[in-house]
């Protein structure tokens, strides 16, 4: 089913601070058209292993492959020029602009030295609409006056108008209501329909059963389960959290 | 693939106006505050004082205003990035020393003086821009530390109580003279013509990205409102407003002078990538930093701005005064603060604009101007203004917990 290249492939990773091996040589991939969740307890090295990949902090050892080929990250513009956009908990969004300003906040069209805001408005409008996205009355809705879940929508369309290929969202759901979850996993679900390769960060096991295809299982630093999400189970995938069970297990 | 999503352009004039409606109750009243309360205080000291409402006074008021408004208006650059500039003032007394030292003593063209003053006025702004930006010193310790040490500047460049008198008419001009009566008319004809023109460039270009309009009818009430009051405006100016024999009438030369600078430092602010990003600086600034914008150039440029406008402002008080004085902007900082934030800028940062600043300084001289002619006791003004400072941050705080608060 998934015999295609990976749109990233991680292999053997390491990582540490100081005396403290935090990544001790992970192997991950992320396909096109899949939401692959990576969980795991606090500590587990979720972070560290995603912040590589947002170019912030770069790896100690082991090979990186977007698209097939070996890449270097060794900042955040170089992972975003390769196609790969976080989407951070805090979703880094500016309350006092509106929906258009913030999608392409730091990348304005320009019509000669000035702003081309109705190409702006077209294309936010554009990105939205194809994301099914009806939640939003106006595009022109100051970021302030949205809800948590709008918010995350507003952040997750930005990713997408800057033709992100991977797109890593970190704990989408943590600060929603049970509606709000609800619009951004089928906003994630379409995410991935429409050809992009989602990484999801989640505690939420339920919201990871809903939305995820590949469920890959941290524990101590160590990938302990590459699952998918359709052979497995809640209580299987919580055993793998709390290190009650090795992938030697199941076989 | 079609648009389905709203930009607030669609609906005709009726839905329009519920639509505005909402907004000001969410708290994005921008500023009407300051708009209404002009109204209010015109009506109260017309009826208090039949001098009020002459030409004479309305001439009077508005270059009362003219320094005070860009002040103000220098002061929203750095508003807007939630900093301050507590040494504006004396940035500009400072300025305008050098520009006096130049063409007084050193008998300089007084065209390469002022250059030399805006230059000075932006070396201080890059000044405090480094110390704030780049090494993270409070912008309130920065400028308050420049608003001591410049008063001592000051004195030392013009002597202990200096004052020396302008000699260039062109400076007493600005305050002093009044554009003849036609020029007047041809001023208001070519704003409106370039307001007009914008509007129609901005709709075609709507138009050609497949994006609604608002009503056309909509921005023809606008324009129409703006060309009436302008027109009245220059037609009561125009008129003799003097009470000797001598005629003094037109409109005051600061006021193109100043409705110029409001008019590209909203361009500025509005329509470039600059403008864009210091509002999203002044918004969220880890935001702005991870969209890749250079947070600390920004800032730096705004502090720059700021005290070049400053300059401006100091340039208005000297034709006004007809001198220089060691001890010139020090007093009136504070008002330009309280003017920008009775207009409805926001000292939280990412809220306000140019013509905020501009009729929040039209509301302190205002008050300024009608309870002289009432003839209160001065400290009542002082008083009044405190109260009306005060209101107006107090209405900015509600209506930012407001339009956070939909949550």
């Amino acid at each position: 089913m998934t015999s295609q290249t990976p749109i990233v492939e991680l292999i053997g990773i390491t990582k540490s601070f100081g005396p403290v091996d935090v990544l001790k040589g992970i192997d991950f991939t992320a396909y096109a058209g899949r939401v692959t969740a990576l969980v795991g307890d606090n500590g587990a090295g979720k972070s560290t292993l995603i912040k590589g990949l947002a170019g912030v902090q770069e790896y100690d050892g082991g090979v990186v492959k977007f698209e097939g080929k070996e890449v270097q990250l060794p900042s955040a513009r170089a992972a975003a020029a390769l196609g790969i956009e976080v989407v951070y908990q805090d979703l880094a969004l500016c309350e006092n602009l509106d929906i258009v300003q913030n999608m392409f906040l730091g990348r304005e069209a320009m019509l000669g030295i000035t702003l081309n805001e109705p190409q702006m408005e077209f294309e936010a409008s554009k990105t939205l609409t194809g994301l099914s996205v009806r939640t939003v009355s106006s595009v022109r809705q100051k970021v302030a006056s949205l809800s948590g879940g709008q918010r995350q929508t507003v952040a997750i369309a930005r990713s997408v108008l800057r033709n992100a290929k991977l797109v890593i969202l970190d704990e989408p759901t943590a600060a929603l209501g049970v509606a709000q979850t609800e619009q951004v996993l089928n906003l994630v679900r379409r995410l991935a329909d429409s050809g992009v390769a989602v990484i999801i960060i989640s505690h939420n096991l339920q919201d990871v059963f809903k939305v995820a295809d590949d469920i890959a299982v941290l524990y101590l630093g160590k990938m302990v389960a590459n699952l998918k999400s359709s052979e497995t189970n809640h209580l299987d995938v919580v055993q793998y959290i709390t290190g009650s069970r090795t992938m030697g297990d199941q076989e | 693939m079609s648009v389905t999503i709203g930009s607030g352009h669609e609906g005709n004039v009726r839905e329009q106006l519920t639509a505005y409606k909402a907004r000001v109750k969410g708290g994005e009243m921008g500023a009407l505050p300051s708009v209404l309360s002009l109204f209010v205080l015109t009506f109260l000291f017309a009826a208090l004082n039949p001098y009020f409402l002459t030409q004479g006074n309305f001439a009077n008021l508005l270059t009362q205003t003219a320094t005070l408004m860009m002040l103000a208006m220098a002061l929203v650059f750095v508003i807007l990035l939630a900093e301050i500039d507590l040494s504006a003032g004396v940035t500009s007394g400072v300025a305008m020393a050098l520009f006096i030292i130049m063409t007084n003593r050193w008998e300089i063209d007084w065209r390469i003086s002022i250059v030399a003053g805006l230059l000075c006025g932006m070396a201080i702004g890059a000044f405090i821009g480094f110390f704030v930006a780049k090494v993270g010193v409070p912008s309130f310790v920065v400028t308050l530390g420049l608003f001591l040490g410049f008063q001592g500047l000051q004195l030392a460049l013009l002597g202990d109580g200096g004052i020396y008198r302008i000699e260039v008419p062109e400076i007493r001009a600005i305050m002093n003279d009044n554009l003849p009566g036609w020029m007047g008319w041809a001023f208001l004809a070519i704003g409106i013509t370039v307001m007009t023109l914008l509007n129609f460039y901005d709709r075609g270009v709507r138009a050609r990205n497949g994006l609604v309009n608002r009503p056309i009818s909509l921005m023809y009430t606008k324009l129409v409102v703006v060309a009436v009051i302008g027109a009245a405006l220059v037609a009561i100016l125009n008129e003799n407003r003097s009470r000797s024999i001598k005629e003094i009438s037109g409109v005051p030369i600061v006021v193109p002078i100043a409705l110029t600078v409001l008019f590209l430092g909203t361009l500025l602010l509005d329509r470039t990538r600059f403008g864009r990003h210091l509002y999203a600086v002044g918004g969220n600034p880890e935001a702005a930093r991870r969209s890749g914008i250079k947070v600390i150039k920004i800032r730096i440029i705004a502090f720059m701005i700021c005290s070049s406008l400053a300059v401006i402002s100091g340039i208005f008080n000297a034709s006004r005064v007809g001198a220089v004085e060691a001890t010139a902007g020090k007093a009136i900082v504070l008002s330009g603060v309280a003017a920008a934030v009775v207009g409805g800028v926001s000292l939280f940062g990412g809220r306000g604009r140019l013509i905020h600043a501009a009729a929040g300084a039209l509301v302190i001289a205002i008050i300024d101007n009608g309870l002289g002619l009432i003839g209160l006791p001065a400290g009542i003004n002082f008083l009044v203004t405190g109260g009306v400072l005060i209101l107006a941050a107090t209405v900015d705080a509600v209506s930012r917990k407001r339009s956070s608060g939909a949550r």
